[in-house]
């Protein structure tokens, strides 16, 4: 197992953004992560990488407790994550940045080799004739790739996607998602945060639901399409239209 | 290193050794003081670039560590009696220390809160000095004359710092660039632009910004027994004066915050323009008013300063101007 998560809870104050939530994740899997906002999905890629301690619980990564391990600590040992709001080095070239990743991160490179290695991840994913613009002058589907670009360019183990497809078109969806099953053949471990749907039934060999900050289902992406409960979450009630049609479910939900 | 194969970063030191050696072929009393003034801001705002200009940490309070490099190194040389180079390097030493200890407890605030604790450490610094008796109190130390004589009497010894503030300024510069290029400085420049992101890529951001807190603070702790040397005596409310450390602020913003080059042209700039307004009879009394509104126009209108305007207008600039 590459990653184990025991029994992890995170409150903030009274709020309880994730409760006792557990999965282990084997090497060389797409994990999918999905659920209705808010639901605490990104809270769980905070806990994990390190941004903030968990309440309660385990994280077990690569067989070494993590837990409460400051985020540059867990990039260290091999684990790199992209942003749901992109975080560029707006003044830094678009090389440059991805060199960020290569120089701290689990390889920790020298100058010279990490910058060999940003330019092959900028010409993998496509950025290599963005290489010398500064950061801030990408559009959000380059900046998207940039933070995947930097992410991997430490040669992560794992690394966790924060919602990389949202925001982009159809045709940047397919080829993004060409670019992720190519990195899982280069034998790293993935899990992704996603809501385009489709894409995250294809590409996952499992997927974990949250709602609400609980663990309210997992399994393969045909188990979870045809969970009474998922579809709950995300359409309300699956008995209310046969109620509606029933005619006496409008006065019961009203009611609630 | 091929960093160093950049033209610019020499042209830049040439042009210091150019100014530095003027007072030399000129052998004019008058022109040395004014240079040394000159390098002395350079070497300053340059340092103070290191934590302000690469890492995003505004230092309010930066003239502290050149005040107590000051007191450090007379005490060195009157009391102890130490030669001056081990003066100037106890100077740096402590100061080194001071912005090491301060790192580790103060660099975890973030934003307008470290602006703010670092002025308070000048003031803290201050009030200590104050009542410290070994550092002569409120009266501060005067240098004994007799130590002049060990380096060839007054008029040379003038020279003498001299030639070290030349030295000095170059190893500022050299520093500076050398750190901008390297890995440590990538890190730095990573935690100015989002240091979250920063963390999460695998900076240790304790750590770097601590560094860079350190690495900032040596040479002002090591130029500062030099000017004090040369002054003859130190007082706690000329060696901690806070405006200076505005002024200081003014000229790297002035040139260029992050840019090896601006504090450079700043720092030559902000003293050229002070030189004028304090023999402006008119305008003397004002010189800071003036100093205040230059910096809200900077950060108004250029507030990436004058080298990085330029660096934005003609991106070409970037591979040749450091």
């Amino acid at each position: 197992m590459i990653l184990e998560v025991q029994n992890v809870s995170k409150n903030f104050g009274g709020l309880q953004a994730l409760l006792n939530i557990s999965f282990s994740l084997p090497e060389h899997q797409i994990l999918g992560l999905i659920g209705p906002n808010g639901a605490g999905k990104t809270t769980l890629f905070n806990v994990i990488n390190g941004v903030f301690p968990p309440s309660r619980g385990t994280i077990l990564f690569r067989d070494e407790d993590i837990t409460g391990l400051k985020p540059y600590d867990i990039a260290r040992k091999g684990m790199a994550r992209t942003h749901q709001i992109v975080k560029p080095l707006n003044e830094l070239t678009v090389r440059e940045n991805v060199m960020v990743g290569a120089c701290f991160g689990h390889k920790a490179l020298g100058l010279h080799q990490a910058r060999l290695v940003a330019d092959e991840v900028l010409e993998f994913l496509g950025l290599n004739n963005r290489a010398d613009q500064i950061a801030a002058s990408l559009n959000i589907a380059q900046k998207k790739r940039l933070e995947m670009a930097r992410a991997l360019a430490s040669q992560p183990y794992l690394l966790l996607l924060d919602e990389v497809l949202a925001g982009l078109n159809p045709s940047e969806i397919a080829a993004m998602v060409e670019t992720i099953l190519q990195i899982r053949q280069q034998g790293v471990t993935i899990i992704m945060i996603e809501h385009v749907m489709h894409a995250v039934m294809n590409v996952s060999d499992r997927i974990i639901v949250l709602d609400y900050g609980q663990q309210i289902a997992e399994g393969t992406p045909e188990e979870i399409a045809h969970n009474p409960k998922v579809i709950e979450a995300y359409l309300g009630d699956p008995k209310l239209a046969q109620r509606l049609q029933e005619g006496n479910g409008y006065g019961d939900t009203r009611g609630e | 290193m091929n960093a160093w194969r950049t033209p610019g970063i020499w042209v830049a030191l040439l042009v210091i050794l150019a100014i530095g050696l003027m007072p030399i072929v000129l052998k004019s009393d008058a022109t040395r003081e004014v240079v040394f003034t000159v390098l002395l801001s350079v070497a300053l705002a340059s340092s103070l670039n290191i934590i302000l200009g690469y890492t995003g940490y505004v230092s309010f309070g930066h003239i502290v560590f050149f005040g107590l490099g000051g007191y450090v190194g007379l005490y060195a040389l009157n009391v102890v009696g130490l030669p001056l180079w081990m003066a100037i390097s106890a100077g740096g030493l402590a100061a080194g220390l001071l912005a090491f200890l301060l790192g580790k407890a103060i660099l975890r605030l973030r934003g307008a809160y470290f602006a703010l604790a670092t002025i308070g450490i000048n003031e803290a610094m201050r009030a200590f000095v104050i009542n410290f008796p070994a550092f002569g109190g409120a009266i501060g130390i005067s240098l004994n004359f007799r130590i002049y004589r060990e380096y060839g009497g007054a008029t040379s010894a003038l020279w003498l710092t001299y030639y070290l503030m030349v030295a000095f300024t170059l190893l500022a510069v050299a520093l500076s660039y050398a750190i901008k290029t390297s890995k440590f400085g990538l890190g730095l420049i990573a935690i100015r632009e989002n240091e979250d992101a920063a963390e999460v890529m695998g900076v240790v951001t304790p750590n770097a910004k601590t560094w860079a807190y350190v690495l900032s603070a040596i040479i002002p702790g090591m130029v500062g027994v030099l000017f004090y040397f040369k002054n003859g005596n130190i007082e706690p409310g000329d060696a901690f004066r806070l405006h200076f450390s505005i002024e200081l602020l003014v000229m790297v913003m002035l040139g260029g915050f992050g840019t090896v080059v601006g504090p450079i042209l700043g720092a030559a700039g902000y003293q050229r323009l002070r030189g004028i307004l304090l023999t402006t009879p008119v305008l003397k009394d004002i010189q800071l008013v003036v100093a205040g509104v230059l910096l809200l126009l900077i950060i108004l209108f250029i507030p990436s300063g004058a080298v990085g305007w330029l660096r934005h207008r003609f991106p070409k600039l970037r591979q040749v101007l450091p």
